[in-house]
């Protein structure tokens, strides 16, 4: 960019890997991912905050990487849909169930989706009904209708616990 | 949507910060970002400079003390609601948190930072209006303390004034343990802004009936309203399954708005709905306490 | 090898996606320069100066376009593209605003710079003064005519049509009973989550345009292009990415910067992406839905409909590029699955100072069904008759198959259904949601305080519409195999359903077939992805194509094995002796010995060189009437649409005090044939189900009265969370195969959404005893619709 704009330096951990980015403070976090870092499977459906497309983690805790800056994230530990598969490439619990309950379709909303129940099964391993609920309440899908997004966050748990119990893969 | 060009900075210290605001008469401060950022990205708002006080940790604070509930500008939504110590000296802060937004954007927003964005249909600013709360503002010259009753000056518009901070919020704990706390709203979708809310603090009288009560309304008009409802429900039994007068008077006093989402009456419908409710909720809270 | 249709096969497009590695509009082209607009703040204005002076000393600025700049063909207004005898004052924007604008939100400038933020930075800085017009907001405005949209269009009438079979003020003037309803529906769009998108690559050296578009139509944008460009179709390929969902909005082309972007890349020799953000959606691209209708009934005494007139008006917003498909489907779908034996449908399409109005899923039936479900309503009601009953009674019968309605439909072509079996399907819906003991839930719920109601809603949907679909398999020497079809993808899992096709025609095992759709130069000729076709229109074209292929393959491998083609047959990509799994060759094989060759590539490639023996030596390597390589083409031409059906049935509550309506069963019953991938389907089903719960209690454009979209964002546009949407859909199927295809399969996209507003409207009315005439219905509307009821 040869905006003339200040530039500032933005130090992150992203997926377990150091990443700098310079970016004028008015850079988007969802931007800076997408663009700077070039890891474009977080996507930007409305950026006003609504939508839930752009849900990455920041230092384990999902938020809207539209309604940050950039600069403002500098030195966060950052996880995007990119970093959610183990290192010998095995599907996360959560993307494995979303494969095999048919949880996407079109497949825009589905990083904001991952990393949201990413963390929500760390935090309620075991989710109910009304939980799961909970868990995807604040993101938007226009293709499934959400039935199978709520199949898949019980089927991940299933998943996660089956992985447990067969030990070290 | 992109923001406009931004100047930023990002201090570490609560007296950097407001040196940082007291230089530019266009200086903003970005805490959460929840609200400012959207803005931003719209266009609509175009601060000259950013003072961005994410840095400072020692604001991140939920504690009790002194019998307030006192939050720190950096503590998120999140953090507030797990607290353990804010649930239990005042149990309405969680009671109206689990109503902002979504897990992602309470993660982030500060508590503090959506009481001074003053939204009518903001949940933490009726908390406070309700609770007579007082929020501690800092600048270069010096710090006040502006009580809830003159803080919201209209929708968006609050007494924080250009070069001052918000520095902490402070809610005071309940009265003691004949009273209770309840918290209704309705919106059109899970997670959205209220069509209309209900915060109540009651009490119970000596005798185990309803010593009185008082309610802040959300999204009613430019800024939260409280009523006092206690001449609608004194005396009366705190276990009643529903409560007419009050929600009569409700009803009588409000003058809610109209929007796209619904008619000024149905707003009126639901605010004397969501009285009968949240009363419920104080008055079963108040009478748990007592009983234990 | 067992059949893969009706396998609910995992989809092949997941894994890639699940990871972060889709490719979607906005992950193209890093070195692109950024577009962005400038857009009119104004409903209706006329566009008195453009002043860029301001803007000019942006960094990072590259160009600024206004109507002035562009050449004669650019500067023309955009393609009509479906004409119409009725449409008498069609009208289409330019690509850039000339002189006037009609709806906030058209475009008026381009902005071409380093990127998006430096790009929206110059168009803040152009300053374009306006004379404000008055505007036309809604339909009631456009109808009285007080002011005009179009100087030229009078009474904002773009056009009138009338269709009737029939005598039917004959017929409604000798009914024993007649009834008359006033019903409206509101606008609401498609709004998929990736907005609209355009990727333009200029090879000055080559001559030739490459783009990517979010697009349902490659081959459509690629003809406009070429076209607005002044360019050969050969000289353009157009490459559909990932779609984050299109649900219509995305048929519509070329939209004015799907030119403009190519154009900007040839003249500045750089390539350009336009990624279009969520407000510019709303008030940019196109909504749908919004009607007024009149009906009258004339009916008998046991309900059956004599005579149906229904008159109504359709707001098409500023501009017509889609011509009167919406309305159109509207007056001939309404009819759904019912024989009233005289039916005239009149329509004005309008404009007003709005967003334009094409296709949204449903294209114009949910409307429809909505009137023809109310008044069906209504006459039961009238007559103290069951709902069910008197509709049972107005069905098609099965054995009336084929049945022609005397009306033209959406195709052009005579609106003939099929088949279908109504009362079967009748049947499992009011077994699904248990119709007859339903009064006495009702009741009981009563002696709690409660309000339940149900209410129930029929369709039909004619699908798998032409001209044509084609499809190309080719097996590869590595055993591989390549399909295209021309048409495009946005979620629906197309790559899955064709692979299960291929693989069963080809005997080859799933993950050896690979699809490619939307790719200009991969497939040539096509029309789009829209109203549910692509499983009849694609699948049926590879399907075939596929035969051909296999065809030749055994014809090849016959002559190697020296058998005959018809012993043989092919199991996991091997072609054998039937019976005889262990002798045989791959098909990779037989594709190489399929393409004589002088030059071996590798060491399987050389037993198809001249030497290596075989081959009858008096007749030349590649006989007269064949071609080198296991390849088939094979195209689809129906001869008509082909017309699914269904029914949903809802069980609503009311609350008394805060009039929110919940709902507590959803049932669909649902005949779109044999289903190729029954989780595919169902999936369809869920979205479908969601977008009609929107449009029937939450989703709807709000514009004031000077044509500002009041709404214009997620926050204030209320499309459904998981909260919004009923807790269960109950789904059971019925397939009533159509003879119009080789599959016998009908389309299944839409389904979901058309009969929603209508069933929950219904069960809403059930529930509260008052007339529910207009959708959506938000709690504050129940609120004062009991006001004035009761008032």
């Amino acid at each position: 960019m040869s905006s003339g704009e200040e530039l500032h330096e933005v130090r992150l951990t992203v997926n377990g890997t150091a990443a700098v980015a310079r970016v004028p403070a008015r850079r988007l976090l969802s931007d800076c991912i997408r663009h700077d870092l070039r890891l474009t499977g977080t996507h930007v459906g409305c950026e006003h905050g609504v939508c839930g497309a752009c849900t990455i983690l920041l230092d384990g805790a999902p938020v809207r990487s539209c309604l940050l800056l950039a600069v403002s994230a500098d030195g966060a530990e950052i996880t995007t849909v990119e970093g959610l598969a183990e290192p010998d490439g095995r599907l996360s619990p959560v993307q494995q169930a979303f494969l095999e309950c048919h949880g996407l379709q079109c497949g825009f909303c589905t990083s904001g989706f991952l990393t949201t129940i990413t963390a929500g099964l760390r935090d309620v391993p075991d989710p109910d009904d009304e939980q799961a609920r909970e868990m995807i309440g604040g993101n938007l899908c226009r293709c499934t209708g959400y039935q199978n997004i709520l199949a898949s966050v019980h089927r991940a748990a299933d998943i996660a616990r089956e992985r447990a119990a067969a030990g070290p893969a | 949507m992109k923001p406009p060009p931004l100047g930023y900075t990002r201090p570490e210290s609560v007296a950097a910060a407001l040196a940082a605001l007291a230089a530019d008469a266009g200086a903003r401060v970005l805490a959460g970002g929840q609200s400012l950022v959207p803005l931003m990205s719209m266009r609509l708002a175009a601060p000259d400079v950013l003072v961005d006080i994410n840095r400072l940790t020692e604001l991140s604070y939920v504690e009790v003390a002194g019998g307030q509930v006192r939050v720190g500008a950096l503590a998120r939504h999140s953090e507030v609601l797990a607290s353990p110590v804010a649930a239990a000296a005042q149990p309405l802060l969680r009671q109206a948190l689990r109503f902002v937004a979504h897990p992602a954007i309470r993660n982030r927003g500060t508590t503090v930072g959506s009481i001074v964005h003053a939204d009518p249909a903001g949940e933490m600013p009726a908390v406070l209006a309700l609770l007579a709360g007082n929020v501690l503002v800092a600048s270069a010259a010096g710090h006040r303390s502006i009580p809830a009753g003159e803080f919201f000056l209209g929708p968006l518009e609050s007494a924080v004034q250009p070069g001052e901070l918000a520095t902490e919020v402070q809610f005071p704990v309940l009265p003691g343990p004949a009273a209770g706390t309840g918290f209704a709203e309705i919106s059109r979708r899970r997670g959205d802004y209220a069509v209309c809310g209900v915060a109540v603090l009651a009490w119970l009288a000596a005798d185990g009936r309803i010593g009185g009560a008082k309610a802040a309304y959300l999204s009613v008009g430019p800024s939260p309203v409280v009523l006092d409802l206690t001449e609608a429900v004194a005396g009366g039994a705190a276990d009643a399954g529903s409560f007419p007068a009050a929600a009569g008077l409700a009803r009588a006093r409000l003058e809610p708005w109209p929007d796209i989402h619904a008619t000024a009456g149905y707003r009126r419908q639901l605010a004397g709905v969501l009285t009968g409710r949240a009363l419920g909720e104080a008055l079963s809270q108040a009478r748990e306490t007592v009983d234990a | 090898m067992s059949s893969l249709f009706g396998a609910s096969v995992q989809r092949v497009e997941d894994d890639r996606l699940i990871r972060g590695h889709g490719a979607y509009l906005d992950d193209l082209g890093p070195d692109a320069l950024a577009a962005a607009f400038v857009r009119s703040p104004h409903a209706h204005a006329r566009i008195t100066g453009i002043d860029v002076s301001r803007a000019l000393g942006v960094p990072g600025l590259v160009a600024i376009y206004s109507h002035q700049d562009l050449p004669a063909r650019l500067a023309e207004p955009l393609p009509l593209l479906i004409p119409h005898p009725a449409l008498t004052h069609g009208r289409t924007p330019y690509p850039l605003a000339n002189g006037e604008v009609n709806h906030v939100g058209e475009a008026v400038a381009m902005v071409v710079a380093a990127d998006r933020y430096l790009a929206e930075d110059a168009a803040d800085l152009i300053d374009v003064s306006y004379e404000p017009l008055p505007a036309v907001v809604g339909l009631n405005a456009a109808r009285a005519a007080a002011h005009l949209v179009h100087d030229d269009v009078p009474g904002n009438r773009a056009a009138n049509a009338v269709q009737e079979h029939g005598d039917t003020a004959a017929s409604i003037a000798a009914a024993p009973h007649v009834l008359e309803l006033d019903l409206e529906i509101e606008r609401s769009a498609s709004t998929p989550l990736e907005g609209r998108g355009v990727l333009a690559r200029w090879d000055a050296r080559a001559q030739r345009m490459v783009m990517w578009t979010s697009t349902q139509t490659s081959t459509g944008v690629r003809a406009a292009v070429a076209a607005k460009l002044g360019l050969d179709l050969s000289q353009v390929d157009v490459i559909t990415p990932d779609v984050g969902g299109g649900f219509g909005v995305k048929i519509v082309h070329p939209w004015p910067e799907e030119v403009l972007v190519p154009w900007a890349a040839r003249l500045l020799g750089r390539p350009v992406k336009f990624t279009e953000d969520r407000r510019e959606h709303f008030i940019s691209s196109a909504h749908e839905r919004a009607q007024q209708h009149h009906v009258t009934a004339g009916y008998d005494d046991d309900g059956r409909i004599l005579g149906l007139d229904v008159r109504f008006w359709h707001d098409n917003g500023a501009y017509v590029p889609y011509g009167l498909i919406v309305p159109i489907v509207t007056s001939t779908q309404l009819l759904g699955p019912y024989k009233p034996a005289a039916y005239r449908v009149e329509f004005d399409s309008l404009y007003t100072n709005t967003v334009l109005v094409t296709p949204y899923r449903g294209a114009g039936r949910p409307q429809g069904c909505f009137v023809m479900e109310r008044t069906m309503d209504a006459i039961a009601a009238a007559l103290g008759l069951d709902r069910t009953v008197v509709r049972e009674r107005n069905f098609i019968q099965p054995g009336e198959m084929p049945y022609d309605h005397g009306l033209i439909f959406q195709d052009g072509r005579p609106l003939i259904y099929d088949s279908g079996d109504y009362p079967a399907l009748l049947a499992k819906i009011k077994d699904l949601v248990g119709w007859d003991k339903f009064a006495a839930l009702k009741e009981a719920a009563a002696s709690e305080g409660r309000r339940i109601g149900i209410g129930l809603a029929c369709y039909v949907e004619g699908t798998g519409v032409g001209p044509y679909e084609g499809g190309h398999v080719a097996v590869e020497t590595s055993g591989k195999v390549k399909v295209a079809t021309g048409l495009t993808s946005q979620g629906q899992g197309h790559q899955t359903m064709l692979a299960q096709l291929v693989a069963d025609e080809l005997g080859v095992p799933i993950a050896d077939v690979q699809v490619v759709t939307g790719d200009t130069r991969r497939f040539g000729y096509a029309v789009g992805t829209f109203a549910s076709r692509t499983a009849v229109m694609s699948g049926s074209a590879v399907t075939l194509a596929a035969r051909k292929a296999r065809e030749k393959a055994l014809r090849v491998a016959a002559e190697a094995l020296e058998v005959s083609p018809s012993d043989l047959q092919i199991t996991d990509g091997m072609v054998h002796v039937k019976g005889d799994r262990d002798s045989g060759i791959s098909l990779g094989t037989v594709a190489v010995l399929s393409n004589p060759l002088r030059y071996a590539f590798d060491d399987a490639a050389q037993a198809a060189t001249q030497f290596a023996g075989g081959g009858d030596l008096s007749k030349p390597p590649v006989a007269p009437d064949d071609e080198p390589g296991i390849e088939g083409r094979a195209f689809f031409s129906p001869v008509r649409s082909t017309f699914a059906s269904g029914m949903h049935a809802a069980i609503v509550e009311t609350d008394p005090d805060t009039a929110e309506v919940a709902i507590l069963r959803y049932c669909v019953v649902h005949d779109c044939g044999p289903l190729i991938n029954p989780r595919i389907v169902e999936g369809q089903i869920h979205g479908g189900v969601a977008q009609g719960v929107g449009g029937a209690l939450y989703e709807r454009m709000v514009y004031d009265e000077d044509g500002q979209l009041v709404n214009a964002s997620f926050m204030d546009f209320l499309m459904p969370y998981v909260s919004e949407v009923p807790r269960e859909v109950e789904i059971d199927h019925l397939e009533t195969p159509s003879p119009l295809n080789p599959l016998g399969v009908k389309g299944a996209g839409e389904a979901g959404v058309i009969p929603g507003a209508a069933a929950l409207a219904a069960a809403i009315e059930d529930a509260e005893g008052i007339p529910v005439r207009s959708m959506p219905l938000s709690p504050s509307d129940l609120f004062e619709l009991r006001q004035a009821h009761d008032g």
